[in-house]
C-alpha cells in the first residue's frame, strides 16, 4: 500500500527553525490579541453608548470583521491598501488583519459581558462617591473580564490558528516557514505533519496557560 | 485594440461572470461539506453523550485535533497524504473531505451540548409515557435540544462558509482565489475585493442576524 | 441637615413625587413607610442625585444637590446608601469591598483604608470574614457588609432603601440590629422600610407616603396610635 518513502530526517534537522517559527506564531497571535482586546473593548463601549457616526463606525467594523473571511481581511490589508499606495510588510499585514478580526469578535463578547453585569453594581459604586471612570475600571470591567475570560481564551486559540494564513501572504510564521522548507525539499507531507503536531502543542499550551492564569485571577 | 486593452487591464463583464461562477463554487463546496458534516457531527455528538468513556478515549481526541490544527494545514496535509495511500483526490474532493470532517468536529460539541441541554426530567417524562429510546430522541431531544443550540450551529455554518476560502490553497478556484487571479490581471484590487467582500457579507450577515433574533426570541 | 422643598419627580408620564417638603435634622432617625409605588424609594434616589428631579430643590448641609456646579461624587460621600439588593462587589474580598472607596475616592493610604475597613467590619460583626469573598456570605451578612462599606466613607447621613426586604425572614433581625446600633450611636438615618416594629421603636419620626404625597409625618406614637389621615389608617390596618 505504501510505496511512498517517508523522509523525516530533513524535517527533524530543521525542527529548531520550525520551533523558532512557532514562537513567531505565538508572538503574532498574542500581540494581535492584546490590540484586539483594547480595540474590542472600545468598540463595544462605542456600540453601546454612542450614537451617530461613532456608533456606525463601531457597528461596521464589528460586522465586517465577523461576516467576511479572515483571509479576505488579510487581502484587503495587503492588496487593497497596496492599491492606494500603502504597502505594509507581511508582518504588519498579518498583525493588522488579525487585530482587526479579533477586535470585531471580542467586541461582541464584551458587549455580552457588560450586559451580564447588573447595573446596580454601577449604581452602588457611584453611591460610594466613585466617578464614572473609577466605577467602570474598578467595579464593572473586572467583572466583565471574568464573564468574557473563556471566550477570550477561545479567541486566542483562533488567533493562533488564523495566523497560519501568513503562509498565503508570504509571512514566515510556523506555516509560512513550513511551506518554505517543504517546497525546497519536496517533503510536503512530512513537513506539514510535523507542523500539525506543533500547532496542536501550541494550542494545548495556550489552553493550559489560560487555565493556570484563571486559577490565579479568579479566586471568587 | 480596444478589446485586448480591456482584456489585460480593465475589469469587464466577463470578469463579473467569472466571479459569479466562483461564488457558486464557494456556495457549492460549503453546502456539501456543511450538510454531510452536520449529519456526521450530530452522530459524533450523540456518541460523545452516550458512549461516555469509550468515546472520550476514541473519537473525542480525534475531533480535538481537527479543532486544534489550522484548517489550511489540514487541507495541505490531506491533499498530499491521499496519493500516498493510493487515493487520487482532486482539490475539490480533498476540500470536501476536510471541510466535512472539520464541520463534524465543530458540530459534535454543539450537538452534545444540545442533547445535554434537555433536562433529564423531561426525558424521563417522555419515557414514562411509553416512548422508546429512539422516539424520545427524535420527538423530544431533537426539537428541544436542537432549538437550544441552533444559534451555535449557525455560527459553525457561517464559520465553515468563510473558511471554505482556504480550499484555494489547493488550487480550487473559489471566490477568493478568483478575486486574487483577477487582481493580478486587472490591477484593480479595491473594486474586486469589494465585490468579493460584499458577496460574503450578503450571505453571512442576514443569516447571523436571523440566528440572533431566533436566540432572543427563545431565551425569553 | 437635609431640606427638601416642593420636590416633583416624573418618570415619563408617571408623576412619582408630587411636591414633597421635608426636613431631616442631624442625629434624627426618620422611617419612611407606605405601600410599594408610593414614591418613597424614589425620594432617597433624589437625595443623592441618583435620579434627576423636575421641580423643587434638595439641600444637604446647604449644598444644592441638583445644581449643575455641585460635585456629586463629593456629595455622595456625605450620604451613605444601602440598597434592597446588597450589591456587594463579587470580585473583591470582604475587606477590599469596604476599603476600595476610601482608598480611591477619599484618597486614604492603603494602610489607613484597610484599618478603617477592618474597624467598620468588626463594628457590624463581620470581623472574622475579612478574607472571604461575598459569594460565601449569607444575605444578611452581605447586607451588613454593604452597611460597613457605606460607613467606611464616614458619611454624615445613611439612607436605607428597604434594606431588609430581600432577606430571608430569619436574617432580617441581624440587619435590623445593626441599624439599631447605628441609630443609638447618633447617626442621622432615613430608612425606607416595611418593618413596622423597627419604625415604631427606633425612629424619632415616621413619614407615611401615599401615591407620591407625604400624607403624614410625626412621632411614631402619633402615626401608629392616632393617625390623622384615612389612608394611613387603612395602610396600618393592613400591615399590622
Amino acid at each position: 500500500m505504501f510505496d511512498y518513502n517517508f523522509h523525516w530526517r530533513p524535517v527533524l534537522k530543521t525542527l529548531p527553525d520550525l520551533i523558532q517559527a512557532g514562537l513567531t506564531t505565538l508572538e503574532v497571535a498574542s500581540l494581535s490579541m492584546l490590540i484586539g482586546i483594547v480595540l474590542g473593548l472600545c468598540l463595544a463601549l462605542m456600540r453601546m453608548n454612542m450614537t451617530g457616526p461613532l456608533k456606525w463606525f463601531a457597528v461596521s467594523w464589528i460586522e465586517l470583521a465577523r461576516n467576511t473571511p479572515a483571509l479576505f481581511q488579510l487581502f484587503f490589508f495587503g492588496f487593497g491598501l497596496g492599491a492606494i499606495g500603502i504597502n505594509l510588510t507581511p508582518y504588519t499585514i498579518i498583525l493588522t488583519g488579525l487585530s482587526f478580526n479579533c477586535a470585531g469578535y471580542l467586541a461582541e463578547n464584551f458587549r455580552g459581558g457588560f450586559q451580564a453585569v447588573p447595573d446596580t453594581q454601577l449604581k452602588a459604586a457611584r453611591c460610594l462617591g466613585m466617578n464614572a471612570w473609577q466605577a467602570y475600571t474598578r467595579i464593572v470591567i473586572p467583572q466583565v473580564f471574568r464573564v468574557v475570560y473563556h471566550p477570550i481564551t477561545n479567541q486566542m486559540v483562533w488567533a493562533v490558528l488564523m495566523s497560519s494564513l501568513g503562509m498565503l501572504i508570504g509571512f514566515r510564521e510556523l506555516s509560512g516557514e513550513t511551506q518554505f522548507f517543504a517546497s525546497r525539499t519536496f517533503r510536503i507531507f512530512e513537513y506539514f505533519a510535523v507542523t500539525a503536531v506543533l500547532y496542536y502543542i501550541i494550542v494545548k499550551i495556550v489552553l493550559a496557560a489560560s487555565r493556570l492564569l484563571a486559577m490565579r485571577l479568579f479566586r471568587y | 485594440m480596444q478589446e485586448s486593452m480591456s482584456f489585460f487591464t480593465g475589469f469587464g463583464l466577463n470578469d463579473l461572470w467569472f466571479l459569479g461562477e466562483a461564488a457558486l463554487k464557494t456556495l457549492w463546496i460549503s453546502v456539501l461539506s456543511i450538510s454531510i458534516g452536520t449529519l456526521l457531527g450530530t452522530f459524533f455528538g450523540w456518541l460523545l453523550h452516550e458512549g461516555k468513556w469509550v468515546a472520550t478515549f476514541t473519537i473525542a481526541p480525534i475531533l480535538d485535533v481537527f479543532r486544534s490544527v489550522p484548517l489550511i494545514i489540514q487541507l495541505v496535509l490531506f491533499y498530499n497524504f491521499a496519493p500516498i495511500i493510493g487515493l487520487n483526490f482532486d482539490p475539490f474532493a480533498s476540500g470536501v473531505v476536510i471541510l466535512t470532517l472539520y464541520t463534524a468536529a465543530l458540530v459534535a460539541s454543539v450537538a452534545r451540548g444540545g442533547i445535554e441541554s434537555v433536562p433529564p426530567s423531561m426525558r424521563r417524562a417522555s419515557r414514562s409515557l411509553g416512548m422508546s429510546y429512539w422516539q424520545d430522541l427524535f420527538h423530544v431531544v431533537l426539537p428541544i435540544g436542537g432549538r437550544a443550540v441552533f444559534p451555535a450551529w449557525v455560527g459553525v455554518v457561517l464559520g465553515v462558509m468563510k473558511d471554505s476560502a482556504l480550499v484555494s490553497v489547493l488550487g480550487y478556484v473559489e471566490l477568493l482565489k478568483a478575486s486574487q487571479v483577477l487582481i493580478t490581471r486587472t490591477q484593480e484590487p479595491l473594486l474586486i475585493l469589494a465585490i468579493a467582500g460584499a458577496f460574503y457579507f450578503a450571505l453571512s450577515y442576514p443569516i447571523s442576524r436571523y440566528a440572533h433574533k431566533f436566540e432572543q426570541r427563545w431565551s425569553k | 441637615m437635609i431640606q427638601v422643598r416642593g420636590l416633583h419627580k416624573h418618570f415619563g408620564d408617571l408623576h412619582v413625587l408630587k411636591g414633597i417638603d421635608l426636613d431631616v435634622n442631624k442625629g434624627e432617625v426618620l422611617s419612611v413607610i407606605g405601600s410599594s409605588g408610593s414614591g418613597k424609594s424614589t425620594l432617597l434616589y433624589c437625595l443623592n442625585s441618583l435620579e434627576q428631579i423636575q421641580k423643587g430643590s434638595v439641600h444637604v448641609d446647604g449644598i444644592d444637590v441638583h445644581a449643575k456646579q455641585t460635585d456629586v461624587n463629593k456629595l455622595r460621600q456625605k450620604l451613605g446608601m444601602v440598597f434592597q439588593q446588597w450589591n456587594s462587589f463579587p470580585h473583591l474580598t470582604v475587606l477590599e469591598n469596604v476599603a476600595l472607596a476610601p482608598r480611591i475616592v477619599s484618597g486614604k493610604s492603603k494602610e489607613e483604608a484597610y484599618a478603617m475597613a477592618e474597624k467598620q467590619l468588626k463594628h457590624v460583626g463581620l470581623g472574622d470574614k475579612l478574607k472571604n469573598y461575598p459569594s460565601s456570605l449569607s444575605g444578611g451578612q452581605q447586607q451588613r457588609l454593604a452597611i460597613a462599606r457605606a460607613l467606611a466613607m464616614e458619611p454624615e447621613y445613611m439612607l436605607f432603601d428597604e434594606a431588609t426586604s430581600a432577606l430571608d425572614p430569619e436574617k432580617v433581625g441581624e440587619v435590623l440590629d445593626t441599624m439599631r446600633l447605628l441609630a443609638e450611636e447618633g447617626m442621622t438615618m432615613i430608612c425606607v422600610t416595611h418593618e413596622m416594629g423597627f419604625a415604631k421603636e427606633v425612629s424619632d419620626r415616621v413619614a407615611y407616603f401615599h401615591e407620591g404625597i407625604m400624607e403624614e409625618i410625626g412621632p411614631p406614637e402619633q402615626i401608629f396610635q392616632a393617625p390623622q389621615s384615612e389612608h394611613t389608617r387603612k395602610f396600618l390596618a393592613n400591615v399590622l
